[in-house]
């Protein structure tokens, strides 16, 4: 009885979303700046009450599915504990690393730059590194380094290095030979073609390894944690309370890293737009 | 064949990195076992090794650069070492065997490529029904792309839980981890793709009086293939990630994810080692392959890749 409830009222709430999306999609303010926000925001909305009331009306245990309410709650109650998290993993661990990374990509794709067989060298190795499962180092970075976030830092380092590299040592060949040449006949060198010239040309690709890369952060901050860490950290949240079943607390982790990457890379993003203003992409 | 030769440059610099650090990484665990077996070792208490680096005490004990390499539960082991290890456990043990990482590369990718094949079909899919209604494409493509900023991963322990908490276990949840990260790069490559072809094509097949099953066959289709490939390559290693992390947490028995945290706890640095270059290897041969399969169907249709 109460399943037939719960199932026509969630799709009593899907169907009034949609509607409403439909009728939004096909409006004449389609193409406003409101109604683009409005869409997915009851979109998201509208799967929320779904998930809201299937919990409740099929009285679903909390411990496979905590409600909407439930976690949020959690989270108003627990703001101490996921800030201590959250500056553990984010700040320490994967900020650390993401810096460290992109430094280090930064001096090895340079020193490569001198020469052009060294750079056709590292494109495919550099891309091919990237693509493999690098987050299976965090038990040797954990072992060598200690459980505290250094070895987190040093896992995030490592992942973030490979498509920040390949993309710096692409965007360095993004030149065309006039442009070159025109630095050429100022009498430019080396150094100031590489400032003026190749570096700005280069910064599209250089953002665009830096955006990949924000996730990229956070993942390995959050998993090198399940190899080993001290009583604090999301990572280490995480596994603990799946084992004793409080799965609120892990969503309102979920919360955390949801919005700590999505301001991540919404910084990242932003400083994209304030240094690559002139590229066509950019042009609104 | 042009850049054969700076990669393998490239690569040979990589491994003599790894073997110069091979030195001061194991010194000071070599010194103590030199010392337990009666070789002069300079300082001579553990004690005072303490005090110097790796490389400090590498250079007042030359003699001992050599038993680095061959330690039986090294800091960082050598390179032969790693690949003997992976030798015997793939080729030199039945593939039956819980020892075998054929029998744990085989629990990982079957897996993935459950999770994979489900993930990219889902995702076709979506993008198809994105690209041809325009409610969905405002409602769900911002959350696609939001999606990307998110640690996903850390979904995985939760996922395991909660299904087996309704009695779903082993192969599946897993399979449900690599399909939610394969899922969104096919998304978003196949809308760029499905949406490629121009204004002046789209016209062309107006004139020919084409209805939109034809436009989408004949036209949209074909043009979306590149972008598909590009996803896939993308979406197939995700995919081996997400099962590989997929086990750790939870403690699994097999797969990659079980045999690392296996050495990792169990002080087996090589069992670790081996699993990793195992991952690594699947991967590689998968991306690879997709790679292959890529440029055969391009040259069939006509599309050759620069």
């Amino acid at each position: 009885m109460s399943g037939s409830v719960a199932f026509i009222s969630v799709i009593a709430v899907w169907a009034a979303g949609w509607l409403i999306n439909i009728r939004l999609a096909r409006s004449a303010a389609a193409n406003t700046r409101f109604v683009r926000f409005l869409v997915p925001l009851i979109f998201g909305l509208s799967l929320l009450i779904m998930w809201e009331l299937l919990v409740r009306l099929l009285e679903i245990s909390p411990v496979i599915l905590p409600a909407p309410t439930a976690i949020a709650e959690r989270f108003s109650q627990s703001i101490p504990l996921l800030w201590a998290d959250f500056v553990q993993t984010v700040i320490k661990g994967a900020m650390t690393g993401y810096v460290i990374g992109a430094l280090a990509a930064l001096i090895v794709a340079l020193l490569a730059d001198r020469s052009a067989f060294l750079t056709r060298g590292i494109l495919p190795v550099g891309g091919f590194m990237a693509a493999l499962p690098i987050v299976g180092t965090a038990p040797i970075f954990v072992k060598w380094l200690g459980s505290d976030w250094e070895s987190k830092a040093a896992v995030v380092g490592v992942m973030v290095f490979f498509p920040i590299l390949v993309n710096i040592v692409a965007g360095l060949r993004d030149t065309t030979a006039m442009q070159r040449d025109l630095m050429r006949t100022y009498g430019a060198g080396y150094w100031a073609t590489l400032f003026k010239l190749r570096l700005p040309a280069a910064m599209p690709f250089i953002f665009n390894g830096l955006k990949i890369a924000t996730t990229l952060a956070l993942i390995g901050a959050i998993v090198a944690e399940f190899f080993g860490s001290p009583t604090v950290g999301m990572g280490f949240r995480i596994s603990t309370s799946v084992g004793q079943l409080a799965l609120d607390v892990v969503w309102a982790e979920i919360v955390v890293a949801a919005i700590a990457g999505s301001a991540f890379y919404g910084l990242a993003a932003w400083a994209e737009g304030r240094v690559t203003f002139w590229h066509p992409s950019q042009r609104t | 064949m042009k850049s054969l030769l700076p990669v393998l440059t490239v690569v040979g610099a990589i491994l003599l990195f790894w073997v110069v650090s091979v030195v001061p990484m194991n010194m000071h665990l070599t010194a103590d076992q030199a010392q337990r077996d009666g070789v002069a070792v300079t300082p001579e208490t553990p004690a005072a090794r303490q005090a110097y680096s790796g490389i400090g005490l590498s250079l007042r004990n030359l003699h001992l650069i050599g038993p680095t390499f061959t330690l039986d539960r090294p800091r960082l082991p050598s390179p032969h070492q790693v690949a003997l290890e992976l030798w015997q456990t793939t080729a030199e043990k039945k593939i039956t065997s819980k020892r075998s990482l054929v029998y744990h590369g085989w629990v990982t990718l079957s897996a993935t490529l459950l999770g994979f094949a489900i993930g990219t079909g889902l995702g076709i899919l979506l993008a198809v029904g994105i690209v041809y209604n325009r409610a969905m494409d405002m409602s769900v493509m911002p959350w696609a792309i939001a999606s990307q900023t998110i640690p996903i991963l850390a979904l995985a322990p939760m996922i395991i839980v909660m299904l087996g908490s309704v009695g779903i276990q082993g192969l599946f949840p897993k399979a449900i981890i690599s399909a939610y990260l394969s899922f969104f790069p096919v998304v978003v490559g196949m809308v760029k793709g499905l949406r490629s072809p121009d204004a002046m094509q789209l016209d062309l097949l107006h004139t020919y009086h084409a209805s939109p099953a034809q436009g989408f066959w004949k036209l949209r289709l074909p043009a979306s293939v590149p972008y598909l490939f590009a996803s896939l390559k993308i979406g197939i290693s995700a995919s081996l990630v997400g099962a590989i992390v997929a086990e750790l947490p939870t403690g699994a028995r097999a797969g990659f994810g079980a045999r690392m945290l296996v050495g990792d706890q169990y002080g087996q640095p090589l069992v670790t080692w081996a699993a990793l270059f195992a991952a690594a290897i699947t991967a590689a041969t998968l991306v690879g392959l997709f790679s292959l399969i890529e440029r055969i169907t391009l040259r069939r249709m006509g599309m050759t890749t620069a």
